[in-house]
C-alpha cells in the first residue's frame, strides 16, 4: 500500500535524522561544558567574571577559527576550569542551576484583569483610575449607544435582504469608544472588523455608515467592498481586510514609520482571540519588540472565534501572556468595563509614545452577537451564557449606572438619544437605499493609481457591449 | 463580461461558412453510463466521498478551522465528527500557515490529510507549505517522501463577498509542478475526483465552488459505489442537446468546441443550448483537472470542430485559457479556422457592488456571442470598433 511504504521510508528517514541530530547535539554539550582551549590568566576570583571571560573567549574563538580553520590548541584541556554560577548571555546574565525543573506551561493563578467599576457601575476602591470630565463621559455613552442602535438597525435591515451581509459589535461597545476616546485623532487604526465604534468616535456619520453597507455611489469605498469592511483615510482609520490579521503587521509597519519621523503619536491595532493565532501575529509583535515602535497591539478576546471556543484556540492563560514572551509590556482589562479600557489605553499610548515601545492590551470580553449574518450561534453555544453576557456584563448599562450616580445622565436622556438616533438611522437607511449603484467606471479605476491602456479598452469595450446588448445586462449600471 | 478579446479576426473562408449549418444529428453514444437514478447534490456528494475514504482508510484525516464540531463553514464535514471522533476530524486555530503546514508533516510520516481551508482565498497565508513544501518534497528527497495531502475548499467568486473571497486560483496552482490540480463541477465530478485525490500520492489541490454546493446532478449508480473514482488528468466531453440527457452523453460534437471548468461548465452548457437552437453545435469539455490538463482530448475536439472558446472566471492573464490556447496554437495551429476566444474574468479585484460584480465574471450571453463570432455568425466587436 502506497501509505505504508510512505510510512516506512519517512520512519528510515526520521531515523536517520534523529542520528545526526544525536550527534551534533554532543558536539555542542561537548563545546560548551569544557572549551577545548587554554583561557587567558584570571585575575579576579568573581565566579562571574570568569564566566564572562570564558563567553568571550569562546566567541572569539569561533570566530578565530571560522577564519583561519585552524587552532593548533585545540587538543589541549585548561589547566583548571572556572566555576561558573552565571551565564553571561549577550542579551544579559543567565543564572545557572543544577536542578531539572521545566517551567510549567500554565499556572493556577491566572494574569489578574485590571478594573475600576463593579457590575453595579460603582467604583471600585483604591483604583488606579483617571479622572474623566462630564462632558467626556456622556459622549462616550452617547456613542457606545449610538453603536448599539446601529447594530441593531443594521442588522435587521440584513434580515430583511436589503444588504447582503452585516456583524454586529454587541458585546464590545465598550471596547470600541473607551479605546477610540483614550487617543489622539492623529494616531492611526488598523482594525480588524468589529470596531467600527472607533470610526464612529472619529467622527464617520450614520450615512457614511450606511452608504458603505449598501455599496452605493456615495460609498467612499465605492462599492468595492462587503459591508462593514470601512475605511477613512480622513480619520486615519485603514480599511477593514477579510483576511484576519494581517492589519497587525501593517500597523507595526506604519509605527515604524511614525517613528522614522519622529511623530508624537502612535498605531493602535484590534483584533480578536481568533486572529491571535495567525502567523501574522506572532511576527508583527516579535518585530514591534525588536524594531521599539509605538504600536498598541489591542486584542479583543470574545470568547469564541466563529464557532471556535478560546480553548481550542490556545492553551495559553489568554494573550496577554504572550506580550512577555515576546518582550513586550502588557496588561488584561475587564473588556467590559469602559472607565477601565480608558485608562488602560491613555496609560499604554503614553507609554508607547514616550517609551517607543509597543504594549499588549488583552480585554477580556464576550461576543454576544452572533459572529455574523452568515452564522447561528445558539448551534455552538447556550443561550443562557449569552443571556449572562447581556445582562450581568453588559457594558453599556454599567457605564450608565456609573454615569446616572454621578448625576450627569437621566432617564429622558436616554429615551430623548435613543429617538433620535433610531430615526438618524431609518432616514441614513432609506436615503442609502435609494442612491444608485457605482458607476462602471468604478469597476476599472484604483486598479492602478493611474488607469493603463488595457483597461480604458475594457472600459471602452464594456461600455459599448451593454449599448448594443441591453437586454442582456442589468438595468442599475450607470454607464 | 469578456474580461478580454484580444484577437483581430482574419476574413471570412469561405470553407467554414457552411459549418454551422449542419443540422445536429442524433449522436451515438460512445459509452453507455448507467442510467442516473438518484439526484445529489454537490455537497453530499463531497460529504459521502470524504466518508467513504475514511472508512476505508484509517490513515484519512480532515483538517481545518471549524470543520469539527461546526461541520465545517459549508457542511461539507457533516457527520464526520460524529462517526470518527476528534483525532481524524481536527478543528484548528486560525493559522492556515501552522495547520497547512502540519498537514505536510503528517503526510511526509504516512497519513492521508484532507486540508479545508474555508476558502481557497485564505490559502494565501498557507501557499508556503503548499508550493515550497507539499509540491516539492517528493522531488527534493528523491522520491523517498511523498506528501499525499489532499488541499480542498471553495475556490472562485462567490456572491456578494467582495475582493478578498473572490478570486479563482485554477491558474495559480496550475503552474506548479508537483502539485495536481482538479475542478469538479457536477456530483459525480466531486466525488469521482475528492476520492481520486484522497488515494493519489501526490498533492492535490482541490477547487470547489462555494455557488455549487446545494445543486443537485443526477448520479448513476456506478458514481454511487464506494469504490468509484476517476481517473486524474482528463477531461470530459459532454455535449448539449435538448433531446438527450445533456451530461451523461459523450458525443460528437461539430461546430465549436467549448472549455470550461467548475461553475463555468453549467454556464458552457447553458450558452449550448442557445447556441443549438440557432443551429450551432457546441462540443462543451469539463476539463475536471487543471493539471495535468488533457490536451489530448482538446485538441481532439479542436481538430474536429475547428473553433474554440475556453472560459473562466479567474483573471486572464496568465490564466486557464492562456495555457489552452497555447496548447491549441502549438498541436493543432493549421485546424483552425477562426480565432481563439478566451472569455474570463475582468482584470480588476472583485468588485462588491451587485451590479459591477456581476459585469466582472462571465456570463452566458458572453459564450453565446463568442461562439458566435467564432462561427461568423455575428459582427464582430472589433469590426464594429
Ligand atoms: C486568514 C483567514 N482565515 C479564516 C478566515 C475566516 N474567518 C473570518 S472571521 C473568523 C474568526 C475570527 O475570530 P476572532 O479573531 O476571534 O474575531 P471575532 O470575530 O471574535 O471578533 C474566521 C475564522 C479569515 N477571514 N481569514
Ligand atoms: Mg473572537
Amino acid at each position: 500500500m502506497a501509505s505504508s511504504s510512505c510510512l516506512t521510508k519517512s520512519k528510515t528517514s526520521i531515523i536517520h535524522h534523529l542520528k545526526s541530530i544525536k550527534l551534533n547535539s554532543h558536539n555542542l554539550l561537548h563545546t560548551i561544558s569544557s572549551p577545548p582551549f587554554p583561557l587567558p590568566k584570571q585575575t579576579t576570583t568573581s565566579p562571574i567574571d570568569s564566566a564572562i571571560v570564558c563567553f568571550q573567549s569562546l566567541y572569539f574563538r569561533r570566530q578565530l577559527h571560522s577564519a583561519t580553520s585552524v587552532n593548533n590548541e585545540v587538543h589541549q584541556l585548561p589547566a583548571e576550569a572556572p566555576l561558573q554560577q552565571v551565564l553571561n548571555y549577550p542579551v544579559g546574565k543567565v543564572k545557572f542551576t543544577p536542578k531539572l525543573a521545566f517551567t510549567a506551561g500554565s499556572t493556577e493563578e491566572r494574569v489578574p484583569c485590571y478594573r475600576v467599576l463593579n457590575e453595579n457601575g460603582q467604583p471600585i476602591t483604591d483604583s488606579d483610575s483617571l479622572e474623566i470630565s462630564k462632558e467626556l463621559a456622556v459622549k462616550m455613552y452617547t456613542d457606545m449607544v449610538t453603536l448599539e442602535v446601529m447594530d441593531t438597525i443594521f442588522y435587521e435591515a440584513q434580515r430583511q435582504g436589503r444588504i447582503s451581509f452585516y456583524a454586529t459589535t454587541t458585546g464590545e461597545e465598550a471596547i470600541n469608544i473607551a479605546s477610540a476616546a483614550a487617543l489622539n485623532n492623529q494616531d492611526f487604526v488598523f482594525p480588524q472588523y468589529r470596531e467600527p465604534g472607533v470610526l464612529l468616535w472619529r467622527g464617520f456619520t450614520l450615512q457614511e455608515f450606511a452608504h458603505q453597507c449598501f455599496g452605493n455611489k456615495y460609498d467612499n469605498g465605492k462599492g468595492r467592498q462587503m459591508p462593514i469592511h470601512y475605511g477613512s483615510r480622513k480619520h486615519n482609520y485603514f480599511t477593514v481586510a477579510s483576511t484576519v490579521a494581517t492589519q497587525i503587521p501593517h500597523a507595526v509597519g506604519a509605527a515604524y514609520s511614525l517613528k522614522m519621523e519622529k511623530q508624537d503619536s502612535c498605531v493602535i491595532t484590534y483584533f480578536g482571540d481568533g486572529g491571535s493565532s495567525t502567523a501574522d501575529f506572532h511576527a508583527a509583535i516579535n518585530f514591534a519588540a525588536v524594531l521599539e515602535v509605538p504600536v498598541i497591539f489591542f486584542c479583543r478576546n470574545n470568547g469564541w472565534a466563529i464557532s471556535t471556543p478560546t480553548n481550542e484556540q490556545f492553551r495559553s492563560d489568554g494573550v496577554v501572556v504572550r506580550g512577555k514572551a515576546y518582550g513586550v509590556p502588557s496588561i488584561r482589562v475587564d473588556g467590559n468595563d469602559a472607565l477601565a479600557i480608558y485608562t488602560a489605553v491613555s496609560g499604554a499610548r503614553k507609554m508607547a509614545i514616550e517609551e517607543q515601545t509597543p504594549v499588549l492590551i488583552e480585554a477580556l470580553t464576550y461576543r454576544t452577537g452572533h459572529h455574523s449574518t452568515s452564522d447561528d450561534s445558539t448551534k455552538y453555544r447556550s443561550i443562557d451564557e449569552i443571556e449572562q453576557w447581556r445582562g450581568d456584563q453588559n457594558p453599556v448599562k454599567r457605564f450608565r449606572k456609573w454615569i446616572e450616580s454621578k448625576g450627569w445622565w437621566s432617564h429622558e436622556a436616554e429615551s430623548e438619544h435613543h429617538i433620535n438616533i433610531r430615526k438618524q438611522l431609518s432616514q441614513a437607511i432609506q436615503a442609502a437605499e435609494r442612491v444608485e449603484k457605482p458607476r462602471i467606471a468604478d469597476m476599472f479605476n484604483d486598479v492602478y493609481d493611474v488607469l493603463p491602456k488595457n483597461l480604458m479598452e475594457q472600459e471602452a469595450f464594456i461600455r459599448k457591449t451593454i449599448k448594443k446588448h441591453t437586454q442582456d445586462y442589468p438595468s442599475d449600471v450607470p454607464l | 463580461m469578456r474580461g478580454i478579446i484580444s484577437q483581430k479576426l482574419g476574413g471570412l473562408s469561405s470553407q467554414v461558412v457552411g459549418n454551422y449549418m449542419l443540422r445536429l444529428r442524433p449522436a451515438a453514444s460512445a459509452r453507455h453510463y448507467s442510467s442516473a437514478t438518484k439526484e445529489m447534490t454537490v455537497r453530499d456528494a463531497l460529504n459521502s466521498a470524504l466518508d467513504e475514504e475514511m472508512a476505508a482508510d484509517p490513515n484519512v484525516f480532515v483538517m481545518g478551522e471549524e470543520v469539527g464540531e461546526y461541520q465545517g463553514a459549508y457542511k461539507i464535514t457533516k457527520g464526520l465528527l460524529d462517526k470518527y471522533g476528534p483525532e481524524r476530524v481536527v478543528d484548528t486555530p486560525i493559522t492556515e500557515a501552522g495547520f497547512a503546514g502540519i498537514g505536510v508533516g503528517s503526510a511526509y510520516h504516512g497519513l492521508r490529510p484532507v486540508i479545508e481551508f474555508m476558502t481557497f482565498n485564505f490559502s494565501m497565508q498557507a501557499i508556503d507549505h503548499i508550493i515550497n513544501s507539499a509540491a516539492k518534497s517528493n522531488y527534493m528527497s528523491a522520491g523517498q517522501i511523498n506528501v499525499p495531502i489532499v488541499f480542498r475548499g471553495p475556490n472562485g467568486p462567490a456572491a456578494g463577498v467582495g475582493a478578498q473571497h473572490s478570486q479563482c486560483y485554477g491558474a495559480w496552482y496550475g503552474s506548479v509542478p508537483g502539485l495536481k490540480v482538479l475542478v469538479p463541477y457536477s456530483s459525480e465530478d466531486a466525488r469521482g475526483l475528492l476520492k481520486a485525490a484522497i488515494r493519489d500520492p501526490d498533492p492535490v489541490v482541490f477547487l470547489e465552488n462555494e455557488l455549487l454546493y446545494g445543486e443537485s446532478f443526477p448520479v448513476s449508480a456506478e458514481a454511487l459505489d464506494s469504490s468509484f473514482c476517476l481517473p486524474i488528468g482528463k477531461a470530459k466531453f459532454s455535449q448539449c442537446s435538448s433531446s438527450v440527457d445533456r451530461s451523461q452523453i459523450e458525443r460528437e460534437g461539430k461546430d465549436i468546441t467549448i472549455t470550461a471548468f467548475s461553475k463555468m461548465v453549467g454556464y458552457a452548457l447553458k450558452a449550448a443550448e442557445i447556441l443549438e437552437k440557432e443551429g450551432i453545435n457546441a462540443e462543451v469539455i469539463n476539463l475536471r483537472s487543471i493539471r495535468p490538463l488533457d490536451r489530448a482530448t482538446i485538441n481532439a475536439s479542436v481538430r474536429k470542430t475547428n473553433r474554440l472558446v475556453t472560459v473562466e472566471e479567474g483573471f486572464p492573464q496568465h490564466g486557464v485559457g492562456a495555457e489552452i490556447c497555447a496548447s491549441v496554437v502549438e498541436d493543432s495551429f493549421g485546424y483552425l479556422d477562426a480565432p481563439v476566444e478566451r472569455i474570463a474574468g475582468a482584470d480588476v479585484p472583485t468588485p462588491y457592488a451587485a451590479n459591477l460584480e456581476r459585469m466582472a465574471f462571465p456570463q452566458i450571453e458572453d459564450i453565446v456571442r463568442a461562439a458566435k463570432r467564432a462561427c461568423y455568425r455575428s459582427v464582430p466587436m472589433a469590426a464594429t470598433a
